[in-house]
């Protein structure tokens, strides 16, 4: 999937070889990251550290995300890159920008034309198929950071397997609150092995992740860490049998489309407290709206 | 209406427009020009340099400009080409007893061999505002001193020769210097990855750490040893001819610390050390790393492990100041999505508690 | 139950263990049968928490061997174990009851998450009947079912060393460490837990080595005494011979001072 034509990086230094190669990373990095990826693939839900290099967007802001898509595009792939399900914020609107300008690639606001989706904050409601890759932008990977800040022992614990921490939190939140009060960046066991952390997209997408069919990546740029679930992975959300995991549920449709089931932005109207729900994928809603 | 509330692509171009613009300012002043600031804001450039880890005073001059002189965003920018260049290999060591001295200076010596050369610093200057300077000041030729160039020994050699300080570290057997901008840092670290982290880490950061280990938290008694600056060659061994090729020279500060003494019943006290070495003149860095380097080896020399500057994983990962600005700055990046979860988990609550609330004065009003 | 009693359920043999030059503990070797308590005793600095942490694989010691009875029977050394192995046992098999509640207990989290965490480690997923166990273990140790969702900052000394007792109890430990646990509390508390502990230790048939400054200590619990000077087991035998007729002069001069108060 690799392509060598150098582009010029438009307004880039006038000094000799301040040029860019095809996607911005040298063909050296990409294998480095393509080895991770594949690591990460053949042990899902592992964090796979890599050399994660610097990159023309802050830290957090998606440079994991952007390296893993860059790592695996080519020139006939067609990209979608949403940040909280829209293609038009601001974020979305800057990283498409990198890659046309970068790649020269084809790029779609559409779901179901897509070859690599990038996300920050959520998964298309719309089902992936067989072939397309999500590529998610993580800004903390690792599921026990906040219960143990240490690096060497949240890898011992995850080499062990001791996970009876991560439920103790969740036994406080219903000892506290009746049920576990974690909204997003809900922690899931993958393939019964790795506790992973789904990057902060709500807990109302954690079922998408079971099953697909499409091969998911996942990035973080400061963390340095890569990891994956390959298609058809069982995903579990953590939880009690007596307290089962549940997705967040809106008793309002979406006001422009009128879609049901699916995740809803508040959009306030006024000042006098005047709000609407709305479709988060803004792809899902116009294609709902064009069915009607 | 509801396009409104989600960014467009003609608010990205305005903005970017808008910032080049307040980039210019005032057409009527002259634009700045690179040479202009590679030469007289040369401090500045060499800490582009430094933490940008790449050495091209030009590159790191435009980048100055491009950020409007906000030095972490020019560091950035250099770090963010580096990155984009091939690797051919790797340089020698170098060797900084055979520097081109322009400034050398030890606290521990009142006189030594090579002598204290102060050179262009601002120690024993006036912090007087110059209103000569906001007009073009004539200004002197320096006074320079004939004379070969020189090997100028160092402190640290100095003192080994009497076993008085630890001996230069040695590389355990097999082991190739690490590379922290192509493998993934792992803890424990050992000292050469350690000291490549340090070397790019965020001056004003390792300036505090270093100034709290004077104040108490992981004191470790240290000296000036010495601070050098200057010109030392790079040489580049090249696999298919039997020699080095000099590529030429790079300036780099150097300090090396000799801090507290360490012995045993059976091995007789020693100085331990420090050890500083950022590109181009930056001897607040270069001293600010020594002091964390010897900090960070506390534990390699038995000692307790209870000061910030000495806990290796807190200081390496916060060191960074273009991963630290990012994080801190992405929380102006929207996150509606969660924020609509927790608004409803709050709301929930909220009615849960009024409810009960309500219910337990129904109760008491029957 | 399946333990075979016939056979020890701890089996040590010539554990040292040397600080540089200085030995922390030497040449210590003995069994420990299923259902038995044994206290070390000695002064401070005899070595007698050295020995406690080489025996509970918290700090390895240079030269010995200790080799524990597994619930399938075999006898394995445990710094022979794989790490996964060792800790899976640390927080199953066996127990470790520190003198500072606050090192054995996490302070954060509320009593029912302190006693369920083990549970939960080992796979437990029903939160009605992990709360209910530690309902019922902080009844044991006579705390009242209404302080569950408290954190332990809030409770007593006495208390929190009665709560870090239920946490190491819940899975039933074969083996229970315990470091000076009755130090830092009151004498009138001390007597509670001494008398709770005692019981609980022959209702469950535990097996226990207890480390101890206190004779008093080590006659109300423990079956069989060590007592141990400068790293060594100077006299060892059932607490009852020995705290009546020592045998050792150190023991002699160690028994007569604390009766003599």
């Amino acid at each position: 999937m690799t392509a060598s034509n150098n582009l010029t990086h438009e307004g880039a230094p006038t000094m000799a070889g301040a040029t860019y190669n095809f996607a911005y990373l040298d063909e050296q990095t990409k294998r480095m990251i393509r080895r991770a990826i594949l690591k990460a693939i053949a042990i899902p839900g592992y964090q796979v550290p890599f050399a994660s290099r610097e990159m023309p967007m802050p830290y957090g802001w998606g440079t994991g995300g952007v390296q893993v898509t860059a790592s695996i595009i080519g020139p006939d792939d067609v990209l979608k890159v949403i940040d909280q399900g829209a293609d038009d914020t601001t974020n979305a609107v800057s990283i498409r920008a990198f890659f046309q300008k970068v790649a020269n690639v084809a790029v779609t606001t559409r779901t179901h034309e897509a070859t690599i989706i990038q996300t920050r904050h959520r998964i298309p409601e719309t089902p992936l198929k067989s072939g397309q890759v999500l590529v998610y932008q993580v800004p903390i990977p690792e599921p026990l950071r906040f219960l143990e800040p240490r690096e060497t022992e949240t890898r011992t614990m995850h080499a062990l397997e001791e996970y009876g921490l991560m439920h103790v939190k969740l036994y406080e939140d219903i000892a506290r609150h009746g049920y576990i009060a974690k909204t997003y960046a809900y922690p899931v066991k993958v393939e019964d092995r790795y506790v992973m952390d789904p990057s902060p997209i709500p807990k109302f997408d954690n079922p998408k992740m079971h099953m697909s069919e499409a091969l998911q990546l996942f990035g973080a740029g400061r963390e340095k860490r890569i990891y994956a679930i390959p298609p058809h992975t069982k995903v579990v959300s953590l939880d009690f049998e007596d307290h089962p995991f549940e997705v967040q549920k809106f008793s309002e449709p979406c006001a422009i489309c009128g879609s049901r089931g699916i995740y809803l932005d508040e959009v306030i109207l006024d000042d006098r407290g005047g709000h609407m729900f709305v479709c988060s994928d803004t792809d899902f809603c116009e294609e709902q709206r064009n069915e009607h | 209406m509801y396009v409104a509330v989600k960014g467009g692509e003609a608010a990205i171009s305005n903005a970017h427009r808008l910032l080049a613009d307040r980039r210019r300012g005032d057409r009527d002043v002259p634009d700045l020009r690179i040479d202009q600031i590679a030469e007289q804001l040369s401090v500045g450039v060499d800490r582009v340099m430094a933490e940008g880890s790449l050495y091209d005073k030009e590159l790191a001059a435009l980048a100055i400009k491009q950020a409007r002189g906000d030095l972490i965003e020019a560091i950035f920018l250099v770090r963010a080409y580096r990155t984009t260049l091939p690797r051919f290999g790797y340089t020698q060591p170098i060797d900084t007893e055979d520097m081109l001295v322009e400034r050398r200076v030890s606290a521990t010596y009142k006189d030594l061999p090579g002598g204290q050369l102060l050179g262009p610093t601002f120690d024993y200057t006036h912090r007087l505002l110059d209103p000569e300077l906001a007009h073009d000041k004539q200004v002197d030729k320096p006074v320079t001193r004939e004379g070969e160039h020189e090997k100028v020994v160092r402190v640290s050699s100095i003192l080994a020769q009497e076993g008085l300080i630890e001996a230069d570290g040695e590389m355990p057997e097999g082991r190739v210097p690490g590379d922290i901008t192509r493998d993934p840092m792992e803890f424990p670290m050992e000292r050469d990855t350690r000291l490549q982290a340090l070397a790019r880490g965020d001056e004003g950061f390792l300036l505090a750490l270093a100034y709290s280990t004077q104040r108490g938290y992981g004191m470790n008694h240290p000296f000036v040893g010495e601070v050098r600056i200057g010109e030392v060659e790079l040489e580049f061994e090249v696999p298919e001819i039997d020699f080095a090729i000099p590529l030429g020279t790079v300036q780099v500060t150097e300090c090396q610390m000799v801090n507290k003494f360490k012995g045993s019943a059976k091995v007789p006290p020693q100085f331990t050390r420090g050890y500083g070495l950022v590109f181009g003149q930056s001897e607040r860095k270069a001293m600010a790393m020594a002091l964390c380097d010897r900090a960070l080896r506390a534990g390699e020399l038995g000692e307790d492990r209870t000061a910030p500057a000495q806990d290796e994983e807190f200081v390496i990962s916060h060191a960074d100041n273009v991963q630290a600005t990012g994080f801190v700055e992405h929380l102006k990046l929207p996150h509606y999505v969660d924020f609509q979860a927790e608004l409803e988990l709050v709301r929930k609550m909220r009615a849960e508690q009024a409810k009960a609330a309500s219910d337990a004065f129904d109760l008491a009003a029957e | 139950m399946n333990i075979d009693d016939d056979a020890p359920l701890l089996t040590v043999n010539g554990v040292g263990k040397r600080y540089g030059n200085r030995i922390g503990c030497a040449d210590v070797s003995f069994d420990l049968w299923p259902g038995e308590v044994l206290a070390i005793v000695g002064e401070s600095g005899s070595g007698k928490t050295t020995l406690l942490n080489c025996l509970s694989t918290r700090l390895e010691p240079d030269a010995g061997s200790i080799c524990y009875r597994t619930r399938g029977g075999e006898m394995r050394d445990v710094y022979q174990m794989r790490e996964a192995e060792r800790r899976f046992l640390m927080r199953t098999d066996w127990g470790f009851v520190h003198q500072n509640p606050a090192d054995g207990l996490r302070m954060t989290v509320s009593a029912g998450a302190n006693v369920g965490e083990r549970l939960m480690a080992v796979g437990e997923r029903h939160y009605g009947d992990i709360r209910g166990k530690a309902i019922d273990w902080l009844g044991r140790v006579e705390i009242a079912s209404d302080r569950v969702d408290d954190q332990p900052r809030a409770f007593s000394g006495g208390m929190r060393q009665r709560l870090q007792i239920a946490r190491n109890l819940v899975t039933h430990p074969r083996l229970v460490f315990m470091d000076e646990p009755t130090g830092g509390l009151d004498v009138s508390v001390q007597a509670r837990l001494l008398d709770l502990l005692r019981s609980l230790v022959a209702e469950l048939g535990l097996s226990a080595i207890v480390v101890t400054h206190d004779l008093a200590v080590a006659r109300l619990i423990s079956h069989r005494m060590m007592v141990m000077k400068d790293g060594r087991v100077i006299e060892h035998g059932l607490t009852d011979r020995v705290l009546d007729d020592p045998h050792a002069p150190y023991t002699q001069l160690l028994v007569s001072s604390i009766l003599q108060v």
